[in-house]
């Protein structure tokens, strides 16, 4: 009743390939998109971007890199810390124009060579670049390795990098604090990160990338590069027999994955944060984080990574709403109720729909298409 | 080179072509454990050819070394007129050779559909960016696939499930879209290991059917073992014996049913 798809036929197999082959549902996506772009950024104010709209973009695009790496291609990964971490900083080294040290001087010297600063907006999708590479490189081991013994491995890269951005002092232009900061960068001329930013700035500039990332992925997900990962997930003898080259498969899926994980590393220190200390913001507990976000949301769902993103960004919000301003608790108390709660959430959701948040919305849309009569 | 004669005609008429695959001398240990001792056969084209055997025989052995999961120690695998060096599985199948498995081998996870596609994978050459993009070479490429791939689900009667996930389908079907899998490769060899395990006799019916219009249709050179001896006599043009890793007959199934070690290996014999 709700949900109509009589009447919608399809006469050719790219009508039949779309991303949204439902007619309702096409509209609603256009619909959601018109507001996005079009209404929001009238309405919103810093709180509603720096609380909700900003980490709900930017955890997306990461739950989308890594849910193409879990969810489509079935390898396990610990490091999306890691390797946000090195998006955050492989940005900060281009926005702050990249440099070498070389030994030219007068005495044998060492002098500074730097690349010009390059724009915000290349800076991020070349941090993505960088962390695709990265993230490839970890992900060697997955040829030989599967399943618990894999998610070890990536354990170490999480480990390791948070390390090295610590210890280098290149990493960090040398600075006394240790940490990296976002100097003041415009992108068409408008400030996008910094202390001076306006808020719909800050949240068109993350959604273009949110909506980009998803639009790549579902493109990829559909053809037949996600055909080749989810057979290398189901079934990895079979997937060979029939032609795939698991090396391919596997390290495409990576890389794929690092680059998406790498842009929102760069977009949540740019623009969201402005400065970042590594151990704390990209250590092993934002690694769980975004994973938690792909389990509840659905594996293998571009819809989910985003249900999982917003469910995990708005639950905090929501619970410190409903604690601290209409029950009237006292802060401290509520911010640990917040923490049992999340965690007792993530179980009872476990146990009740383990194939997430996704799944529910399908089961909705299947029953809506009957309501309200039965058969 | 490999002889190259002319073929025969079979009972039924049709002309068979010249050698597709031959196996040269085959051994295969594992460990002490000889599986297959000594083998040599040979697969002529546009031939429906059966390995039969015992259980334990090394039959299943043998299309593994066909399909690169095995590499022999001895011997020599000659596809299509050249010796084949070691070879990864994924290379086999973009030489020509699709199969399906005993268990079946499906990717649950994906739609009826999907599978079918994903057998269409080595035909599938564009890049990663044009997909990414969904314009110009990938999407045209998916489309003409696309109608590949449908034909195959038109020919095996599968068109009412194409978007089900293959993990809510019942075993028959399940069978029937592996077949349809392996021919969406549109294979020089097809490689079927029990394709009718498991079934009844309706369903064995069915797939008897669609093994002999495929090799019908599309002229597919087709190499498999079964256990139902009614169906390997009715549908094979030719057939190799084994027992205990060597081979003890090889010939027309009447050839093999008046065999006498053929006889023995399968009522058993006193060995005093």
């Amino acid at each position: 009743m709700f949900y109509r798809e009589a009447g919608d036929f399809h006469t050719s197999y790219p009508s039949d390939n779309q991303t949204f082959p439902i007619r309702l549902d096409r509209y609603r996506y256009y619909a959601v998109l018109a507001v996005a772009f079009g209404v929001i950024p009238f309405l919103i104010n810093d709180y509603w971007a720096n609380a909700i709209l900003l980490p709900f973009l930017i955890y997306s695009i990461a739950a989308i890199g890594l849910n193409i790496l879990v969810g489509y291609c079935g390898q396990v990964s610990l490091g999306t810390g890691g390797f946000m971490a090195v998006g955050a900083y492989a940005c900060y080294k281009f926005m702050t124009g990249l440099d070498i040290w070389l030994p030219t001087g007068p005495e044998g010297e060492y002098v500074r060579y730097a690349l010009p600063e390059i724009n915000i907006f290349f800076s991020v999708l070349l941090a993505g670049v960088v962390t695709a590479a990265v993230t490839v490189l970890f992900g060697l081991p997955s040829l030989r390795i599967k399943g618990f013994y894999l998610a070890v491995a990536t354990l170490a890269a999480q480990f390791f990098l948070v390390w090295m951005f610590n210890r280098v002092a290149w990493f960090y232009n040398y600075s006394a604090s240790g940490q990296i900061n976002a100097p003041e960068r415009g992108f068409l001329g408008i400030p996008v990160t910094g202390p001076a930013t306006e808020a719909w700035a800050t949240y068109l500039f993350c959604l273009i990338f949110t909506v980009g990332a998803a639009i790549l992925a579902r493109n990829l997900t559909r053809g037949t590069i996600g055909r080749t990962w989810m057979a290398i997930r189901d079934m990895d003898i079979a997937a060979e027999i029939i032609g795939v080259n698991p090396m391919r498969a596997k390290l495409t899926a990576f890389a794929v994955s690092g680059f998406l994980v790498g842009v929102s590393g760069a977009l949540f220190f740019a623009v969201y944060l402005g400065a970042v200390e590594v151990g704390e913001v990209f250590g092993i507990t934002k690694s769980f984080l975004v994973l938690f976000m792909i389990i509840i949301g659905g594996l293998g769902s571009i819809f989910g990574s985003f249900a999982g993103a917003a469910f995990l960004v708005l639950l905090p919000v929501f619970l410190k709403l409903l604690g601290v301003d209409l029950l009237g608790f006292p802060t401290d108390i509520v911010a640990h109720m917040q923490l049992i709660i999340v965690g007792a959430l993530i179980v009872i959701f476990l146990i009740m729909e383990p194939h997430g948040l996704a799944q529910l919305w399908r089961v909705a849309k299947e029953k809506l298409r009957l309501w309200p009569f039965p058969h | 080179m490999l002889d190259q004669t002319e073929g025969y005609v079979t009972e039924d008429g049709r002309q068979i072509g010249g050698v597709v695959m031959e196996m040269k001398n085959i051994t295969l240990r594992f460990g002490g454990v000889v599986a297959i001792k000594d083998i040599s056969f040979d697969i002529r084209e546009g031939e429906i050819r059966a390995i039969i055997g015992p259980n334990g025989a090394g039959k299943s052995s043998m299309l593994n070394v066909i399909s690169g999961f095995y590499i022999p120690q001895e011997g020599e695998v000659w596809f299509r007129g050249s010796k084949r060096p070691p070879t990864r599985p994924y290379e086999v199948a973009q030489q020509g050779i699709a199969r399906t498995f005993q268990n079946i081998a499906l990717f649950e996870g994906m739609s009826v559909l999907d599978n079918v596609m994903t057998g269409r994978l080595t035909q599938m050459k564009s890049s990663i960016f044009h997909q990414a993009l969904w314009r110009g070479k990938a999407e045209a490429e998916e489309t003409a696939n696309r109608e590949i791939a449908e034909k195959i689900i038109d020919f095996l009667e599968i068109q009412h499930i194409r978007k089900t996930p293959v993990a809510r389908l019942p075993y028959g079907l399940k069978k029937r879209v592996e077949l349809a899998r392996a021919l969406a490769a549109e294979p020089k060899l097809l490689l079927l290991d029990e394709p009718m395990a498991g079934m009844n006799v309706e369903e064995k019916e069915d797939m008897c059917r669609f093994i002999l219009d495929v090799n019908d249709e599309f002229g597919t050179t087709i190499a498999l073992i079964e256990h139902d001896m009614g169906v390997v006599m009715d549908l094979s043009d030719r057939v190799v014996v084994m027992d205990y890793g060597k081979k003890i007959g090889d010939g027309t199934p009447d050839e093999v049913r008046a065999n006498q070690e053929v006889i023995d290996a399968y009522l058993g014999v006193s060995h005093d």
